[in-house]
């Protein structure tokens, strides 16, 4: 039972530090529906974001699946020009964390 | 049937007088005779003889009464129509109709005769019969029989009375109910080849579940308790394994230059430089918390190989506080993984070769912890604070050793108070043993050898033969023991004037081993002689020294000014291939270790950073023959040529 208290507060402090990183713009939490739960975004730009990926991440998870289902997605990069969003699914959530790499 | 009818007859008369006369008189007479016969009968036979003329009768004329009327009998009935008219639907008029039915019905009568070749002749004969035979049984069974051959009842086809009665019908009416539908819900999902998968994974888990669950009912609270918790807790905590991969991948962005140099760059300017190598700094780690602390100890984890272990104390006497014990991995230089926070400095540390959760600490108040890293708490699992036998000083060096005989593990310490003592992990204990203490110098007078230890300083086990091991002391003097001996030490070496900082056997030759210490010089010894092989003079205090993993003749040091001072014998004997300072000035360099895999080295100093340095090709070569021989050409190739100038005291 504290172990999973500890892990909440570990996860926190995590997400704070990532937050602190240079660089870093936004990191969005998402659950299995698709309804952002935590966020350092706007609300309208959380929403996008948490709505494309959903999709974005379901289409790949199902590739990487249907080629091998032993295999499992363990995160996923997408590098734009201004910046890059990396996503990590779970198994219930997802995180998304955008950053500015080159700044 | 028959039928009896009567028919009117024509008669022809003669005499029409007469005729008409007796026809009045016959008339009359039969009148007559019909009233005469009630009055008197003679009268009767009186008139056929006498005419009588009624008073009625018509007076006719003679002619008239001559005249002969014709009276004709036919057959036609008078009372049938003669004038029928039908109405013709083809001509679409009236129609008068000829022949016209002329019989005329004066009796009917049915009778009951029937014929008996007849049909219902038969059958009432038939019937008859079983009257007959039937009289003398009872009445049930009559019954019987009757319901028996009730199939031979027949209608009367032609004399049938349809009886039918009208009930009273109700009047219909519509009653309907309507329940409520059953709840529905729309189900859709995908059935995938890795959603079957999936499916069959989590099936098997189950069922390995329910086995533990039946060898173990105990469990079975507790998970609920705990799945209690994480429904409540709707949330983050599952994330720990995703979190910790993005911000190793944030991490990795941000660093992007430094991993990539880390993994493909190799120094070109290498090939002009001759023998000479350089060493490019790759990532700084630190640790805020650790800022006043300096790092002690350093060692790479065998299994993860970018995993490494940092003890952070304090080497002065006067400052002494807490301690911490960090591990960082490569992947996330910007944040430890792991922190242990220690009561007293932290002075060496060792990783399990095999079990690499497994880390064994030495401190400086004396005392001795395990920690598990599988366990998520701070706290070591064993600790020798309370139990007997700790050293009553500074802890300097930890080494892990096989399993025992029981396969219990344990470790070997040296401390400055002078013992060499093994630990072993014994349920949730550590028990101790002595196995050797540290000889006293002669120039300490004898009544104080009890109470003056022999500091130790370092410790090494021999690769291969792991019961031979080299202590190093405060004297500068090296000590060659055996596990299997407790009371003497095999040999002893005249190292250093100073303290010896460290010793360590040669990961290849069986017989060599370096040593440092405070009297600038570095060592290098084969064990069967007394005096060194090589020796090379450093300008300030060596604080570590280490072997490369991937080669026999390559070792690099470390001193306190802070330069990183790296040599291959088999390249150069008298001079070093690269020295260069890596940190800023007035830092201290304590310690230095190689990864075993990667061509990396990882320092420690004195400000409790640790910076990561990439060896360049130069520093890298590999032997071409095999590692250890080469170790031994060279020395064989020294000491023939200079034999004596290894005695002479180093300069």
């Amino acid at each position: 039972m504290l172990d999973i208290e500890c892990a909440g507060a570990e996860v926190e402090e995590t997400i704070k530090r990532i937050q602190s990183q240079k660089g870093v713009q936004g990191i969005i939490i998402v659950n299995a529906e698709g309804i952002p739960i935590k966020s350092t975004l706007d609300n309208s730009s959380t929403v996008q974001y948490a709505g494309n990926v959903h999709q974005l991440l379901m289409k790949a998870r199902g590739m990487v699946r249907d080629i091998d289902p032993q295999n499992d997605l363990t995160f996923l990069r997408v590098r734009s020009k201004k910046n890059e969003i990396m996503i990590a699914p779970d198994k219930d959530y997802f995180l998304i964390v955008i950053q500015n790499p080159t700044e | 049937m028959t039928a009896i009818t009567l028919y009117i007859f024509s008669l022809k008369m003669q005499a029409p007088n007469v005729n008409s006369h007796q026809k009045a008189a016959v008339a009359k007479g039969v009148k007559d005779e019909e009233e005469g016969l009630d009055t008197a009968e003679g009268e009767e036979w009186m008139q056929g003889k006498t005419l009588v003329k009624p008073p009625d009768q018509l007076d006719l004329t003679e002619a008239e009464l001559n005249e002969e009327i014709t009276r004709v009998l036919k057959a036609s009935n008078p009372n049938a129509p003669q004038n029928v008219v039908r109405y013709s639907f083809k001509e679409g008029c009236y129609k008068p109709i000829v022949f016209v039915d002329q019989m005329a019905i004066h009796f009917e009568l049915e009778g009951n005769l029937v014929h008996k070749e007849s049909d219902e002749g038969r059958r009432l004969m038939a019937k008859q019969a079983e009257v007959d035979d039937g009289g003398g049984v009872e009445r049930p069974d009559n019954v019987a029989i009757k319901a028996a051959k009730r199939e031979q009842k027949l209608t009367n086809q032609f004399n049938f009375n349809e009886r039918a009665s009208q009930t009273l019908n109700n009047t219909p009416r519509d009653i309907s109910c309507q329940t409520e539908p059953p709840p529905r819900a729309n189900f859709s999902a995908t059935a995938n080849q890795w959603e079957i998968y999936d499916f069959y994974v989590e099936e098997l888990q189950r069922r390995e579940k329910s086995k533990e669950k039946h060898e173990g009912q105990f469990l079975n609270k507790e998970e609920d308790k705990s799945k209690k918790k994480m429904i409540q807790n709707d949330d983050i905590s599952q994330l720990a394994k995703v979190v910790k991969i993005i911000e190793r991948m944030v991490n990795q962005n941000i660093f992007d230059d430094v991993a990539q140099d880390f993994m493909y760059f190799e120094d070109a300017s290498d090939e002009f430089r001759g023998e000479k190598g350089t060493l490019l700094p790759l990532w700084t780690f630190q640790y805020d918390k650790a800022k006043s602390l300096s790092v002690t100890a350093l060692c790479w984890n065998h299994k993860y190989n970018d995993l490494f272990a940092v003890g952070l104390g304090s080497h002065e006497f006067t400052q002494q506080g807490g301690g911490m014990l960090l591990f960082y991995t490569l992947k996330n230089p910007s944040y430890p993984e792991f922190i242990f926070n220690t009561a007293s400095g932290v002075m060496c540390l060792d990783i399990h070769e095999h079990l690499s959760y497994l880390v064994a600490v030495g401190l400086y108040d004396g005392c001795v912890a395990v920690y598990n890293l599988k366990k998520k708490t701070d706290q070591p699992i064993y600790n020798s604070r309370a139990s007997s036998g700790k050293h009553t000083s500074a802890v300097m060096q930890v080494k892990w050793q096989k399993d025992d005989l029981d396969s219990n593990h344990n470790f070997i310490s040296v401390s400055a108070d002078g013992r060499l003592v093994s630990w072993t992990l014994v349920k949730h204990e550590l028990v101790f043993t002595e196995i050797i203490k540290l000889p006293v110098i002669d120039t300490i007078p004898d009544d104080l050898k009890d109470v003056i230890p022999t500091v130790g300083t370092s410790l090494d086990f021999h690769k291969q033969k792991d019961y031979s091991f080299l202590v190093g002391t405060e004297h500068g003097k090296i000590h060659k023991g055996s596990k299997y001996y407790s009371s003497k030490f095999l040999e002893k070496y005249d190292a250093h004037f100073m303290n010896v900082t460290r010793v360590k056997w040669n990961p290849f030759h069986p017989d060599v081993f370096i040593s440092c210490g405070w009297d600038w010089m570095v060592k290098i010894w084969d064990q069967t002689m007394k005096s060194p092989v090589f020796t090379f003079e450093l300008k300030t205090s060596v604080t570590d020294v280490a072997w490369a993993p991937y080669s026999s003749t390559v070792f690099a040091a470390v001193t306190t000014d802070g330069k990183v001072h790296v040599f291959d014998l088999n390249i150069n004997k008298y001079e070093a291939l690269c020295q260069q300072k890596v940190v800023s000035k007035k830092t201290k360099l304590f310690n230095i270790e190689f990864n075993p895999v990667h061509p990396i080295i990882i320092v420690g100093d004195d400000r409790g950073h640790v910076t990561s340095l990439k060896l360049s090709p130069n520093l890298r070569k590999k032997p071409k023959v095999g590692d250890a021989l080469i170790l031994c050409i060279v020395i064989e190739h020294l000491n023939i040529l200079t034999l004596d100038e290894n005695v002479l005291e180093p300069h």
